[in-house]
């Protein structure tokens, strides 16, 4: 059956996110006030056709950890498994 | 010696570092990301580059191409492997080398001159110097900030795996101001700045041309 999937790469926290401090920078300067942290992370939606949510879970999880993140220097999240086309 | 400078889709030094190695007196050859053909090769250069656009992170994507299947096999046979820039990202990437090279610190892409000092002299390729030597390269990349967990860090500075430091000038906030290293069996190396881009006097500086020497292997 069919599933919609939504993973979340996130730079590992300790790591120095350069992204998300220039953009922490620039809504200081456009005036938005009391941010205090902004990390930019991935998010990579996919379809995938699996026997049920637990196999289309494990196999978001094992796409996450061979590619999409690169375990040195992220973490992810797999958000949403979604049954559905 | 035979050397196979792989091309990916999207590489770019390519012929620079064929240009080098051939000057350095070797046997060189082009081997396509497709093939698992090395032609035995003695030597396997990755050039520098965008390889597969660096789409989702640089290597991420060379990293499963069917050359570095055979690369791999080579570099845990022992023979030599040489990662110029992206061709470093790749070696990460697929494990061959610890760590990986994350977005410069200063978020922009660094191309100019840089100082990086010769810190160990016990690979193929740094045997023809002096430690401590001092080598004028240039760097271009986005993502060349070397990261590790401290424990791989500290690993690599007591097996004095770290091959070249910047000095002075660290141009993407690089850990430990590290530009390369090298792997457990020191066959493999990895560095950020291009000596195929300085291996000779034409191009500013001949800095990088001992390294394609290659001196104590045969």
């Amino acid at each position: 059956m069919p599933f919609r999937i939504r993973v979340r790469i996130m730079p590992r926290g300790g790591i120095l996110d350069p992204q998300g401090q220039a953009v922490e920078h620039a809504l200081g300067s456009l005036g938005f006030a009391g941010v205090t942290q902004v990390r930019v992370g991935r998010t990579v939606e996919l379809r995938l056709e699996a026997a049920g949510e637990a196999e289309a879970r494990a196999s978001a999880q094992r796409m996450c950890e061979r590619l999409l993140a690169n375990p040195v220097t992220e973490d992810f999240t797999v958000d949403a498994v979604e049954a559905g086309a | 010696m035979k050397v196979a400078v792989v091309r990916f889709p999207g590489s770019n030094c390519d012929a620079d570092a064929w240009h080098a190695a051939r000057d350095a007196g070797h046997d060189v050859d082009y081997v396509w990301h497709r093939s698992t053909d090395l032609g035995g090769a003695d030597l396997v250069v990755l050039p520098g580059g965008f390889a597969y656009g660096d789409y989702l992170r640089a290597g991420a994507i060379a990293r499963f191409s069917p050359v570095l299947q055979a690369v791999e096999a080579h570099a845990r046979a022992g023979r030599l492997v040489l990662g110029i820039c992206n061709g470093f990202q790749v070696l990460c990437e697929a494990g061959i080398l610890p760590g990986a090279l994350a977005r410069n610190a200063g978020l922009s892409f660094v191309c100019r001159w840089v100082t990086v000092r010769v810190e160990t002299t016990d690979t193929p390729f740094t045997a023809r110097w002096r430690r401590g030597a001092t080598l004028r390269l240039p760097v271009a990349h986005g993502e060349g900030r070397y990261v590790a967990d401290a424990a791989t860090l500290d690993r690599l500075e007591r097996e004095g795996r770290v091959v070249f430091r910047y000095v002075g000038d660290n141009p993407n906030g690089a850990l430990r101001d590290i530009a390369g290293i090298t792997n457990e069996g020191r066959n493999v190396v990895g560095m950020m700045p291009h000596p195929e881009r300085a291996a000779e006097a034409l191009l500013g500086s001949a800095d990088g041309a001992a390294l394609f020497a290659l001196a104590s292997v045969a």
